[in-house]
């Protein structure tokens, strides 16, 4: 078997066997799953007592919603228009328009300037259903177990009135992107300290006398980086489908609950269907709202980014850290040498946070082009969505990308061959240089 | 061609530091070859040029007449002097690792294993971690290690070391048995009772260069000097007068009624006439030659010039050396 196929090999198992990459695959996606919750959590919160507006084209609602403790329903005869520009001035906090064809398209439209929550939304359609319900077996004559089996569910549709567009899930992918930064950054730094401790470790055991009398000081280097950069991969793919297999878990309990036909007979029976659905559908809309959320997500694009940035900014970094390892011969001598790297490293972290407002500045523009930040900022830059106009920098980027890791890992390994047969020598930098031009 | 290794005008520079300069060295075929020289006189960057870990700066190193290449890797075996092994690895599997990398198949490597296990009877150690073997322990995983693959060079630096004197001899006879199967060793050892022990042949480096080479009893017999110890009982004056001339007494000691004396041959005589004298006067009880030991040999050929005992003032002419530099 190739050699440093057989270092890849050792590295990784012996890493993955450990009980440390086993907890922490398993607590990961409980982690993230415990993160969306709370995102749902957050979205189901009540924020402040919405004031309504209700301009009712059909005037078949007769103004009889009920308020409850966080809406309060007011009533104008004007149109949409006009009742527009007073809402602009008056102190509701949202307009909610009911068509003239609201018994044919079931749907409504609520203009915000606070953002009504779910558990609201729900409240409000689910009033204008029952006032619908009133009004249709009233006129249609019909029985109410008749009218049980074919009523309509009321559709909300949201319009922010200041912006009037339906991106309110800009903020939210962009801020997807910088998770995605977020675990580059993390497991460069976790991995990348792997590698640096696992040379450590052979060096400062002796181990590598032995294995460099069997295979070249490059192929051990690149063997013990790419074994590490797998366990990474292996932990990020564990991440995903445990943490998918929980959401849609999690998904499916809502929906069973709200769906069981059991249930359901209970409703028909008491007709408390519209009372107790109002109170259990907006669970069942945050998690449709988390679901849509990452529907617009481009998977596809973000893990293979996600991959390419991983790999790239990972064998730059790791390589710095394999050279480091090797220039030291304990890991509290790492100080002097830790700091050109993570400093790099930290500062794409925060240029990233940055990033997320304002994600076409110029900061964010030439930190996502440097290799050193630019695994941790162009996450964000691509979540945010680059214009196919721009779609230039981040082929730059790959391509400077790839070529510095490539040159790192020349200058690691040069660096790496000499300083692991080197003991007990504080290194400085003028010496580092030096190594460089040692004959092989 | 009889010489199994040949180097030729090595030269290593590191930095501004002189490991070799301009060493050759023939190691026969089928013999033990002692690697001899102070600390910092070259050794460990002459074994890693050899193990192609580091390249020299010129030279040429020919193994069974051939040049040096990658592929020689898997008939060459070293046990360095620092050595470890992955302390939270198992026997077995760090075992099996390090033979695959010197180019054994799985199976292969599994069934020699199994041989040496048994040999050494260490059966039990398969599945312990190494981290619970004590350093002995660890040192005969190296060497088996190091042997696993049948190597036709074995470089063993100080392969006893760490070992209890029961192991020490265990382990020379493998080494010894092994240069009877055809294996060419080369030793590198501070310890001298081994070197005359076991070693056909060596070289002395020192500071970079060789300065003594050849077969061990050849160069022991070259640095006699013409001394002779003898015991015998008897009066030591009568004994005294009889070295009328020609002879040296050099020593005399007296352990109960046994008299020890240190004799040097002056030039002209011989033993014989030594004993001739000796004989009416004395009832001998031994009569040897004293031939120097490798270790008197070594200290000789190493020592300082009297007068200069400071490294410094010995290397006034080239500043560069002062500075040292990397490695050996």
């Amino acid at each position: 078997m190739n050699k440093t196929l057989l270092i890849i090999q050792r590295e990784f198992l012996s890493r993955v066997r450990k009980k440390s990459f086993i907890v922490m695959t398993f607590l990961g996606p409980v982690l993230i799953a415990g993160f969306i919750s709370l995102a749902i959590w957050m979205t189901l919160k009540e924020p402040e007592i919405q004031l309504a507006l209700v301009i009712d084209e059909t005037k078949i609602l007769s103004n009889e919603l009920q308020n409850s403790d966080n809406i309060v329903f007011s009533y104008s005869a004007d149109t949409l228009p006009v009742a527009i520009q007073k809402f602009a001035k008056s102190s509701f906090t949202s307009l909610v328009f009911i068509p003239n064809n609201i018994l044919t398209s079931n749907s409504i439209v609520i203009h915000y300037k606070t953002y009504p929550s779910f558990n609201i939304q729900r409240y409000i359609a689910g009033e204008i259903e029952k006032s619908l319900d009133k009004y249709k077996i009233k006129s249609f004559n019909l029985d109410k177990e008749t009218y049980e089996r074919i009523k309509d569910r009321v559709t909300v549709n949201t319009v922010d009135f200041k912006s009037k567009t339906d991106d309110k899930f800009k903020m939210e992918i962009t801020l997807v992107g910088f998770a995605f930064a977020v675990l580059i950054y993390m497991f460069i730094f976790m991995y990348g300290v792997q590698v640096m401790r696992g040379v450590i470790e052979e060096k400062t055991s002796r181990v590598v006398e032995i294995i460099i009398s069997s295979v070249k000081p490059f192929q051990l280097m690149m063997g013990k980086i790419i074994g590490i950069a797998l366990v990474g991969l292996t932990q990020f793919l564990l991440w995903m489908v445990l943490s998918s297999a929980l959401i849609f878990a999690a998904k499916n309990v809502i929906m069973n609950e709200k769906y069981d036909p059991s249930k359901m007979m209970k409703h028909q029976m008491t007709s408390e269907l519209m009372k107790d659905s109002s109170k259990e559908i907006p669970l069942d809309a945050g998690v449709n709202e988390v679901t849509d959320l990452l529907s617009r997500i481009n998977f596809p694009l973000m893990i293979s980014m996600f991959v390419f940035y991983f790999i790239g900014g990972y064998l730059l970094y790791a390589s710095l850290f394999a050279a480091v390892g090797a220039a030291v011969d304990s890991e509290s001598d790492t100080q002097q040498f830790m700091a050109p790297i993570t400093i790099p490293l930290v500062f794409g972290f925060i240029v990233a946070e940055f990033a997320i407002q304002n994600p076409e500045g110029s900061a964010a523009f030439w930190f996502s082009i440097l290799p050193l930040t630019s695994p941790v900022v162009m996450m964000v830059r691509i979540a945010s969505g680059i214009s196919s106009a721009n779609l230039w920098q981040v082929y730059l980027s790959m391509v400077v990308l790839t070529g510095t890791f490539i040159f790192t890992t020349w200058i690691a390994g040069r660096i790496y061959r000499t300083g692991i047969l080197m003991y007990g020598k504080k290194v400085t930098y003028k010496e580092l240089w030096k190594w460089l031009f040692y004959k092989g | 061609m009889s010489d199994l290794l040949s180097v030729n005008n090595v030269v290593k520079k590191y930095a501004s530091h002189l490991a070799l300069n301009k060493v050759s060295i023939d190691v026969p075929r089928q013999s033990i070859y002692g690697l001899l020289g102070p600390n910092g006189a070259g050794k460990t960057s002459l074994i890693r040029i050899i193990n192609q870990i580091t390249a020299p700066d010129s030279g040429e190193i020919f193994l069974n007449g051939e040049k040096l290449r990658p592929g020689h890797i898997s008939v060459i075996g070293y046990l360095p002097e620092e050595r470890g092994l992955y302390k939270k690895m198992k026997v077995g599997e760090q075992a099996l690792y390090f033979a695959m990398l010197k180019g054994l198949t799985r199976k292969d490597a599994l069934t020699k294993l199994k041989i040496w296990f048994e040999k050494f009877e260490i059966q039990g150690w398969w599945n312990k971690k190494v981290e619970e073997l004590s350093k002995g322990m660890q040192q005969k995983i190296q060497f088996i290690i190091t042997v696993l693959h049948q190597p036709e060079l074995l470089i063993l630096d100080e392969p006893f070391s760490g070992f209890d004197p029961i192991n020490t001899n265990i382990i020379k006879d493998e080494i010894l048995r092994m240069r009877k199967e055809g294996a060419t060793v080369i030793f590198s050892t501070h310890n001298m009772a081994s070197v005359e022990e076991i070693c056909d042949s060596i070289a002395l480096l020192n500071k970079a260069e060789k300065i003594l080479e050849g077969r061990v009893n050849e160069i022991r017999s070259a640095h006699k000097t013409n001394i002779y110890e003898i015991e015998f009982r008897g009066n030591m004056i009568g004994f005294a007068n009889a070295l009328w001339s020609n002879f040296e007494l050099l020593e005399k000691t007296e352990e109960g009624n046994i008299q020890k004396a240190k004799i040097k041959l002056l030039k002209g005589s011989t033993s014989n006439k030594l004993l001739e004298n000796l004989l009416p006067v004395a009832d001998i009880v031994s009569f040897r030659e004293i031939i120097p030991g490798m270790n008197d040999i070594f200290i000789e050929h190493v020592s300082e010039p009297p007068g200069i005992k400071n490294r410094e003032i010995l290397f006034f002419n080239s500043k560069e050396l002062k500075k040292g530099g990397a490695g050996e």
